[in-house]
């Protein structure tokens, strides 16, 4: 049984189909219109051009690892780095229509977080061409009658059998609104985000981690959740942020804010001694051309701390192109500014545009595992790979933790969630082959009971009387909070507030009323019930978030910062160096480890797990601090001190694989 | 409210909705009223119609039930008759349909497919021809082998636009030569029997312009090449493309302004080529 069909089910599917399982595959929406078809960048691998620049596997495994600042376990990352040409050749088999060279070849270019052109894609809609080759591939196992499809099912949760282990799931049919039990030998989650948590994303409307959430209040465990990616600039919409794509910045784009707060006047005519352009006078150096994580702190700062968003309802600062020509606006970003336009109904080559950071990705997921290999990667066929600790659930896609740490590169998720979706498979077949019990054995009262458990949680939703709380309201409410204190720049005051508060609305979410009591088609319930299962997940982040006492990946808290060297005097700043490299060095002990939560009825549990970083070593991300230099130097001394004496034993921190070009 | 200051926006934004409580039940129109709110779309009006769930005249009304997802017209789900138009509602700006129409704005069902409940309908007979007409590359194996043919720059760009058919039906909608298979579960006929009654019944009914066009697609491709005479036979089969009137409506309304007309042409003359080479041979 897979759950959810975007590139990390229908791999999973499709894969299964092909070693002869039998899937049956249940998804919100027609698999065809998940969520991974709004990506639009594109998709990662080495390939036979960047090779000759030196680029090979290893390279864009580190590149993973550090832009994950070291917070994912190595060897499923090496793994897939390796076969990330693969999976793209792969896709081009199946009909991908990537942009081609002229002479035939994929066409590449280059993305945030690397030096090499390895990104593959197609015009301004990758996700969208990937889903639909994979989907095309399980209708043809569909009518081979290998796959049956439950579409426009929601997954009610894990059937657990008195051992504790999986045996298959409930699901309800959102049109009649039947509830079934789903008996099978394992399930796999492939079902996506949460970003509705933060009521509005860029993420679509069915992400709302109701499914996950209902694993983890099934027992399933829940890795870093507090590592949510924020977008710097989209575009605020009432009903959704979409993403406006960075070039937007690189192509002359200048941010600002009226110098009133809220001027009612139209930006045109704002003088240009009225206007704050922020990001130009903070840092004279990059100006708008900051990078991501600080353009998105200082838009969100200037909005909330000093309170000069351009309007006065809704955050927003003002992205302004129209000082540049209008023709070569169209030639450079035609394609971007007509999704401008056709949202906002307003042409931003005369127009400033309104945007504001979003959240856009989330990191942490249901717990996952795997099995190592003597060489640091995947034991492919393990049954251990991507199985959560329930026994044959298992995870994958963006739902998993595994692969990006404490934040994601651009154009690496399209990889991991095709990746995790087809080496699932042999791991599951292997299952299938040594389980002693299969769902067939079990009595039909463990399914009957679990359906009727879940018909009187529904009817019970459904007779509540009238007059409670408006979930649609709570909603808003729930996004806003989090918004506030679980995005861009944390810190534990307000933390503390945004657990009570959410606290508050959970108990307050006990009490929605519906206003359609109906059993046909009834969006209203099915809304309340996903809104009721994103409090565990949002309490998850929070916790995570509150008790994270440093600054890692996505998660920045200024008051845990690393500071920059001060002193001027060489000596003196040596030894600040090494103040530094010893500061670091305690806060890889201390926090070098993944969130792990456990869901206990009311609230998440949290303890932390190591993290296996024996392939490469952590070290310091040094971006924009001063003295770099210097600590980079003292560093390298160290880690060469480091992998002299560790020698022969047990060299856990420098690793037992070498590659020479690994930098 | 800056923005609204002497622009001549209403106070308040109509909706007129024609909603339906299942299947094989009466239609009934329904107005709502919304506070009037700069850059909304419809998706965004309709959400706020659900969050109140009251009609104008006061009423509290069960919440309108509709179909959406990527609100970035980019996954097929949201397409409605926006002011009598069959179009994706996530695209549809507010403003501009006032500006057409400030008195109010209506949405109806597509009327092709089977109601579901209010706004929502069955489209599943837009995925059933997918199937007929095998929209998939017969790969042998999703082992690695290597990469996939060699494509020119040439062939890729005339692929892409057909590749990005998002299934949204708006096509069909359009067409006169579509008309719509309604089907009701019989009493005592279990679920896989009725799907099965309802595939077949599309089957025999018109295709339409999308899975022409995909049929067109994946016979271009090297490797889809290998099975495009299935592809062809299924397009010339009782409901394939001799049904086609050529009204070119289907591509007047395509949201990703697909070359439709031109599909149905290199269809046209597959499926000719094909039956002669069917007479030859015989
Ligand atoms: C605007 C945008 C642009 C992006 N661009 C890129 C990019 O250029 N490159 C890149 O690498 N990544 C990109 N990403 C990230 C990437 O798109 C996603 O991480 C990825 O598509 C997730 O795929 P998935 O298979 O895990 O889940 P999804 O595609 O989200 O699919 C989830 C599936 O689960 C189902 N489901 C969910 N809940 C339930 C439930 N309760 N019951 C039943 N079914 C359920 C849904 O119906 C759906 O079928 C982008 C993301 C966004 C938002
Ligand atoms: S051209 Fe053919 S498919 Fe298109 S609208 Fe006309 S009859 Fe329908
Ligand atoms: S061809 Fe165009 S209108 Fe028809 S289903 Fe595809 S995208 Fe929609
Ligand atoms: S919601 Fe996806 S196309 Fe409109």
């Amino acid at each position: 049984m897979v759950i959810g069909g975007g590139l990390a089910g229908l791999a999973a599917t499709m894969k299964l189909a092909e070693l002869g399982i039998d899937v049956d595959l249940m998804s919100l929406t027609p698999v065809k219109r998940s969520h991974s078809v709004c990506a639009q960048g594109g998709i990662n691998s080495c390939n036979d051009a960047t090779r000759q620049l030196g680029d090979n596997e290893w390279k864009h495994f580190d590149d993973t690892v550090y832009g994950g600042d070291f917070l994912q376990h190595q060897p499923p990352v090496k793994e897939m780095a390796y076969w990330a040409p693969k999976v793209i050749d792969l896709m081009d088999r199946l009909g991908v229509t990537f942009n081609r060279t002229p002479e035939g070849f994929l066409y590449r270019r280059r993305f945030g977080g690397t030096l090499y052109k390895r990104t593959a894609f197609a015009g301004a809609t990758t996700g969208q061409q990937l889903l639909y080759a994979l989907d095309e591939q399980v209708r043809r196992w569909e009518c081979e009658g290998k796959v049956t499809k439950y579409e426009f099912w929601d997954f009610l949760g894990p059937i657990l059998d008195d051992s504790g282990a999986c045996r298959g799931c409930l699901g309800q049919d959102l049109v009649s609104m039947e509830i079934r039990a789903f008996p099978a030998d394992a399930v796999i989650l492939a079902t996506g985000g949460c970003g509705l948590i933060y009521g509005r994303s860029t993420m679509s409307m069915v992400c709302t981690g109701s499914a996950v959430s209902r694993a983890f209040q099934a027992g399933a465990k829940y890795g870093n959740g507090e590592f949510i990616q924020v977008h710097p600039t989209a575009i605020p919409g009432a009903d959704k942020l979409r993403l406006m794509s960075e070039s937007a910045r690189g192509e002359g784009g200048r941010v600002w804010v009226p110098k009133k707060a809220q001027d009612p006047r139209s930006p045109k005519d704002i003088p240009e001694s009225e206007r704050y352009y922020f990001l130009e006078e903070r840092y004279p150096e990059y100006g708008n051309l900051v990078p991501r994580d600080i353009a998105t702190r200082e838009i969100f700062d200037i909005c909330v701390n000093d309170g000069l968003s351009v309007e006065a309802g809704r955050q927003c600062v003002y992205l302004d192109l129209t000082h540049i020509d209008p023709q070569e606006l169209t030639r450079k970003l035609g394609g971007i500014l007509g999704i401008y336009e056709k949202f906002q109904g307003v042409d931003p080559r005369f127009t400033p545009m309104k945007i504001f950071p979003a959240v856009h990705y989330s990191m942490g997921g249901l717990w996952a595992d795997y099995e190592r290999t003597a060489e640091g990667g995947l034991q492919i066929g393990s049954p251990r790979n991507h199985v959560t600790n329930i026994p044959a659930l298992y995870a994958v896609g963006e739902c998993d933790y595994q692969y990006h740490g404490g934040n994601r590169l651009g154009a690496n998720s399209l990889l991991s969630c095709i990746f995790s979706g087809l080496i699932v498979a042999p791991g599951i077949e292997n299952l299938l082959a040594s389980q002693e019990k299969t769902a067939a054995d079990q009595t039909g009262s463990l399914y009957a009971s679990a359906v009727r458990q879940a018909q009187q949680q529904h009817d019970d939703l459904l007779k509540r009387s009238g007059g409670g709380e408006n979930p649609y309201l709570l909603h808003q409410q729930l996004g806003d909070v989090m918004t506030k204190a679980a995005t861009v720049v944390r810190n534990n005051a307000q933390l503390d507030d945004a657990i009570e508060t959410v606290n508050e609305l959970a108990a307050r979410a006990e009490k929605c009323s519906l206003s359609d009591s109906g059993n046909w088609t009834n969006q209203n319930v099915v809304f309340t019930k996903s809104l009721l299962d994103m409090f565990p997940i949002a309490k998850t982040i929070l916790k995570g978030a509150r008790q994270r006492d440093e600054c890692r990946g996505a998660h920045y808290k200024p008051a845990f910062e690393m500071p920059s060297l001060k002193s001027d005097e060489a000596a003196e700043r040596r030894r600040e160096a090494e103040a530094w490299c010893d500061r670091f060095e305690q806060n890889i002990d201390k926090w070098l480890k993944s969130t792990v939560a456990t869901w206990n009825g009311e609230q998440p549990d949290i303890v932390y797990e190591d993290v296996d970083t024996s392939l490469i070593p952590p070290r310091p991300r040094l971006y924009g601090l001063v003295g770099a230099e210097e600590i980079d130097q003292v560093w390298k001394e160290r880690q060469r001190n480091r992998d002299k004496s560790a020698g022969g034993n047990g060299a856990a921190k420098s690793g037992d694989v070498k590659e020479p070009a690994a930098t | 409210m800056g923005s609204t200051n002497g622009n001549g926006k209403p106070e308040f934004i109509t909706v007129r909705i024609l909603r339906q409580d299942g299947p094989g039940q009466e239609s009934y129109w329904e107005r709502h009223q919304v506070p009037y709110e700069p850059e909304l779309n419809v998706i965004s009006l309709l959400q706020k119609v659900a969050a109140q769930a009251r009609s104008v005249d006061g009423k509290q009304v069960a919440p309108v039930c509709w179909d959406c997802n990527c609100l970035e017209e980019v996954c097929g789900a949201c397409t409605m008759l926006v002011n009598g138009k069959t179009r994706q509602s996530c695209s549809a700006l507010v403003d501009r349909l006032l500006e057409d129409n400030s008195n109010e704005i209506e949405l109806r069902p597509m009327t092709k497919f089977p109601v579901i409940r209010d706004l929502m309908v069955d489209r599943g007979r837009v995925f059933q021809a997918l199937k007929k007409v095998q929209a998939w590359i017969p790969v042998d194996t999703y082992y690695d082998m290597g990469p996939g043919p060699r494509i020119a720059r040439k062939e890729q760009e005339q692929a892409y636009p057909l590749s990005e058919c998002m299934s949204c039906g708006c096509c069909l909608e359009a067409c006169p030569q579509y008309t719509k298979v309604e089907l009701t579960q019989q009493d005592g006929e279990s679920a896989e029997d009725f799907e099965a009654r309802k595939a077949k019944a599309y089957d025999h009914a018109f295709i339409g312009a999308h899975a022409i066009s995909q049929a067109v697609l994946f016979n271009s491709h090297p490797t889809g090449k290998g099975n495009a005479d299935d592809r062809v036979d299924a397009l010339t089969a009782p409901g394939g493309i001799q049904l086609c009137g050529n009204a070119q409506n289907c591509v007047a309304v395509c949201p990703k302004h697909i070359p439709l007309t031109t599909s149905i042409a290199r269809a046209g003359r597959a499926a000719t080529v094909r039956g002669l080479k069917r007479f030859f041979d015989a």
